[in-house]
């Protein structure tokens, strides 16, 4: 089957079963996507589709169609996104196993909301876990990213 | 601290982009040089390399697992290099007798000792090298080294510059010096700055390869089917239903446990739900938590193996004018980290190649040895970044490493074993389940006068090699934080003492390990001696850390930043606790409400006396993390075992603390600290769930004992 993998086709064997994370894991190669839980529970398979954030792990790849999927590696790979750039600034990341969920996350969260506040990124990040810890900087990089976004930074 | 001679060899590789010129520091207790081949890979125990254009690899005898000794290290080797922090690339260390950690034998990650165990060795690492390469470059210009000044990589005589890539090659044919000198505190540049991750770039674009990524061309995905119960066997395996799955290659015995080798996880979970399995039921129909909690119960109200003792408890308890008492429960938890355990292994002729995030790299060499019937050097470890750690992915008994082994040889092809969420859950290795029982007598000033404190629970590290560490049926893991705590110092009469019963289920060190229910139960205990004097819980506990002064430091410091005094709005209360771990104290006032009948913490105040302060910004995130860490297991982890089998098995029903919950936490550091350095990634997690909790008693009344904390 065809998928548009960060504006490129993949042409993938797969069984239509298949969760899309394990789909851009094992057969197209794309790993900055994580598996944590297998059960849609801690975020770390986020990616978009068409912009909105989703949980591969239980999306099966069947369902995906020609809808854009955006990975983590689509954002950009020179981390001149935004919130990858907040991200850097703010030293967020620990072990980082989380971090392309927490991401994916929030650049769909001021897509929508530019200028979030802490209770909606509370609410918008609130399925991402972080076992090591990282909320308060996560929380702190998305204000950030979104001053740089609207270059009031 | 001097160094022999023959402590350095040096060497030149060629690596695959050209000449790659290397110096190396070995391990300074390595008895004799081993000059590497001269060609080939960089030699395996260097430390440091430099290359022509100036990139200094530093080779990290510790494992990222988001605590920062990727940074942290690598400021301590270019504090004294003067290198450009811009050009250097960490990189993890093979598993090498070279990179065992100093004074312990084996290269670990634990014990929140990276940094301050490397301290010394790393920074000599450093000036040793800048050493070599300011004499290269001063024999180029026959002047003398002391006219060299060295910056950014950089050395300097008059109008004279060479670059360090540029002298690398000369500075490798000399012979290190047999003692360097190194900076004084007041002249570090990078030491006691917040400094940036170097790891952050490769974690926001995904590109970061921790052990799950690992990939090459034949490699294949084994899932395995273990033990439902803990103390059940493998009776037989009907494995042609899995074969019928597109993609399933192998059904193999793991000796209790079955793999399914398939092309993809998918494919191998998929086949691994097909399997037909018997198992043995566990012997005695398997432990219940409720049944292991009784048995706790009534062990506790004996005294153990004497951890401590010292005068007259009995009596003391006898002639006390009231005697407290209070019994404390823990249950099992899982580490639970983000990252699934996972092991890569590829067998090839003697030789066996293991990828994996493990805090125990040589430890599992050994494992895997013993598994293929070879000796350690024939088995090679690649450390990936360890997505988490907490502990479990440093086990003596090395479980997911030998298990994947044995996938790997019995399969015959280069596999990955991914667990899944429910497998790490229920797959053991578990901080042990506790009961504390603490009884106090106190005089007629409220103070403790004799104190009799029992634990019960298994032992971590009994039946491994780390059991001659066992003195007098106590093992210290077990009892640490409640012996020798600075609240007993002025007690006259008391005994720690310990039972630790045994099980099918296996346990093992977690974030902070005894402190984890050590701090609990103290904290607890003397915040109710505190209340029933009817004193403050702060003063309270500064008159009896009286002979403490970095405690009374600690504590009076976060009082101070909490406002501790400071009227709070109606439904909030504070709680505090002080707890040392690692050699370091950390001190934690937590400010709390109540939700919905749920605790909810608003905010958290910390104080650290870490001594010297490597990085603050590092610190404050492990500070932080700690937090989270220890407030998820104080009020939602739990596993509950009912005839051996845990009834939780994700994160759904064993929680950990979300972005919602997540309270203001302030790090502050114990300003001109001259202590000897401690740890930073385990302390702060112990005095969080006593510090919730004496707040909740301070807001409801409500004593909790038993963890997680639930309101009534």
């Amino acid at each position: 089957m065809k998928l548009d993998i960060n504006g490129r086709v993949h042409e993938v064997d797969a069984p239509p079963d298949m969760p899309l994370l394990w789909v851009l894991r094992d057969l197209a190669g794309l790993t900055g996507t994580k598996f944590g839980c297998g059960m849609a529970q801690c975020g770390a398979c986020t990616v978009h589709l068409d912009d909105r954030p989703v949980r591969s792990c239980v999306l099966p790849v069947s369902a995906v169609g020609m809808r854009k999927v955006t990975t983590i590696e689509g954002l950009s790979t020179d981390n001149s996104h935004p919130v990858q750039r907040a991200w850097i600034e703010a030293d967020v990341t620990q072990c980082g196993y989380c971090q392309s969920g927490q991401i994916m996350t929030a650049v769909a969260l001021l897509d929508k909301k530019p200028d979030p506040t802490d209770e909606e990124i509370d609410t918008a990040l609130s399925g991402n876990v972080c076992r090591c810890g990282t909320y308060m900087r996560v929380r702190e990089a998305i204000h950030l990213a979104s001053k740089l976004k609207r270059g009031v930074r | 601290m001097t160094l022999s001679r023959r402590d350095f060899v040096q060497s030149a590789g060629l690596a695959l982009t050209g000449l790659v010129v290397t110096f190396h520091v070995p391990h300074i207790v390595r008895a004799a040089p081993t000059l590497s081949a001269p060609k080939g890979p960089p030699p395996p125990n260097s430390f440091v390399r430099i290359a022509p254009d100036d990139t200094v690899t530093v080779v990290l005898a510790h494992s990222e697992m988001g605590q920062g000794m990727w940074t942290g290290l690598s400021m301590l080797i270019a504090e004294e290099l003067e290198c450009d922090w811009s050009k250097v690339r960490p990189e993890h260390a093979p598993a090498e007798a070279v990179y065992a950690r100093p004074n312990r034998g084996i290269q670990m990650t634990g014990g929140s000792s990276s940094i301050n165990s490397e301290f010394d060795r790393y920074r000599i690492v450093g000036a040793t090298a800048r050493d070599m390469l300011v004499r290269a470059a001063a024999a180029r210009w026959t002047v003398s080294p002391a006219s060299c000044t060295v910056a950014k990589g950089v050395i300097t005589h008059g109008k004279s510059s060479l670059r360090f890539g540029e002298v690398a090659e000369e500075a490798m044919k000399l012979t290190p010096a047999a003692s360097v000198p190194l900076k004084k505190a007041k002249d570090w540049k990078l030491i006691g700055q917040p400094v940036k991750r170097l790891d952050s770039p490769e974690k926001a674009n995904g590109s970061a390869k921790f052990g799950m990524d690992v990939t090459f061309p034949g490699l294949r995905t084994a899932l395995v089917a273990r033990p439902p119960a803990f103390g059940a066997k493998l009776v037989k395996f009907d494995g042609a239903a899995a074969l019928q799955v597109s993609g399933v290659e192998k059904v193999v015995s793991t000796g209790n446990g079955v793999a399914v080798v398939a092309a993809h996880f998918w494919a191998a979970k998929l086949g691994r739900d097909a399997l037909v399995i018997e198992w043995s039921p566990p012997p005695g129909g398997g432990l219940s938590t409720e049944t292991q909690m009784a048995e706790y119960r009534e062990l506790a109200k004996k005294p153990g193996a004497i951890a401590q003792e010292v005068g007259q408890v009995e009596g003391g308890l006898g002639g006390a004018r009231s005697v407290l008492e209070a019994e404390y429960e823990f249950p099992f938890l899982a580490h639970a980290p983000m990252e699934p355990l996972n092991c890569t292994v590829k067998i090839d002729g003697d030789q066996c190649e293991i990828w994996t995030g493990t805090q125990f790299q040589t430890v599992d060499q050994g494992a895997a040895a013993r598994v293929l019937g070879t000796t350690p050097d024939k088995v090679q470890i690649h450390t990936p970044f360890l997505g988490g750690g907490f502990g479990r992915r440093a086990n003596p008994a090395s479980d997911f490493v030998t298990e994947a082994v044995v996938v790997a040889k019995a399969a015959g092809v280069p596999v990955k074993v991914v667990w899944t969420r429910e497998d790490d859950i229920r797959g053991g290795y578990y901080r042990p389940a506790y009961v504390h029982r603490a009884r106090v007598g106190v005089d007629d000033k409220g103070n403790p006068v004799a104190w009799d404190h029992v634990v019960v629970g298994q032992s971590i590290i009994a039946g491994t090699p780390f059991a001659t560490r066992i003195k007098d049926g106590v093992d210290e893991t077990s009892v640490e934080g409640a012996k020798n705590s600075p609240y007993l110092e002025n007690v006259p009469a008391k005994r720690v003492s310990l039972h630790s019963p045994k099980s099918d289920v296996p346990v093992l060190w977690w974030r902070s390990v005894g402190n984890t229910h050590t701090a609990f139960a103290m904290e607890s205990m003397i915040d109710e001696l505190a209340h029933a004097a009817k004193r403050d819980p702060v003063e309270y506990r500064l008159a009896l850390l009286d002979k403490s002064p970095r405690f009374v430091a600690a504590l009076k410091l976060a009082a101070d930043k909490a406002g501790w005094k400071k009227p709070l709005p109606v439904g909030r209360a504070r709680g505090v606790a002080v707890h040392e771990a690692f050699g370091s104290i950390v001190a934690e006032v937590a400010e709390v409400g109540v939700e919905d009948g749920r605790i909810r913490v608003h905010e958290v105040t910390c104080v650290v006396d870490c001594g010297t302060a490597v990085n603050p910004l590092a610190i404050e995130a492990q500070v932080q993390g700690c937090v989270v860490y220890g407030l998820s297991a104080a009020l939602y982890g739990k596993l509950t075992l009912v005839g051996g089998k845990v009834q939780e098995s994700n994160f759904h029903d064993y929680q950990p603390l979300r972005m919602f919950e997540m309270p203001h936490v302030s790090v502050t550091l114990m300003p001109n600290s001259d202590a000897k350095m401690g740890g930073i990634g385990e302390p702060a997690t112990a005095p969080i769930a006593p510090a919730v909790a004496n707040a909740v008693f301070a807001l409801t009344q409500q004593r909790l004992r038993k963890l997680p904390l639930r309101l009534a």
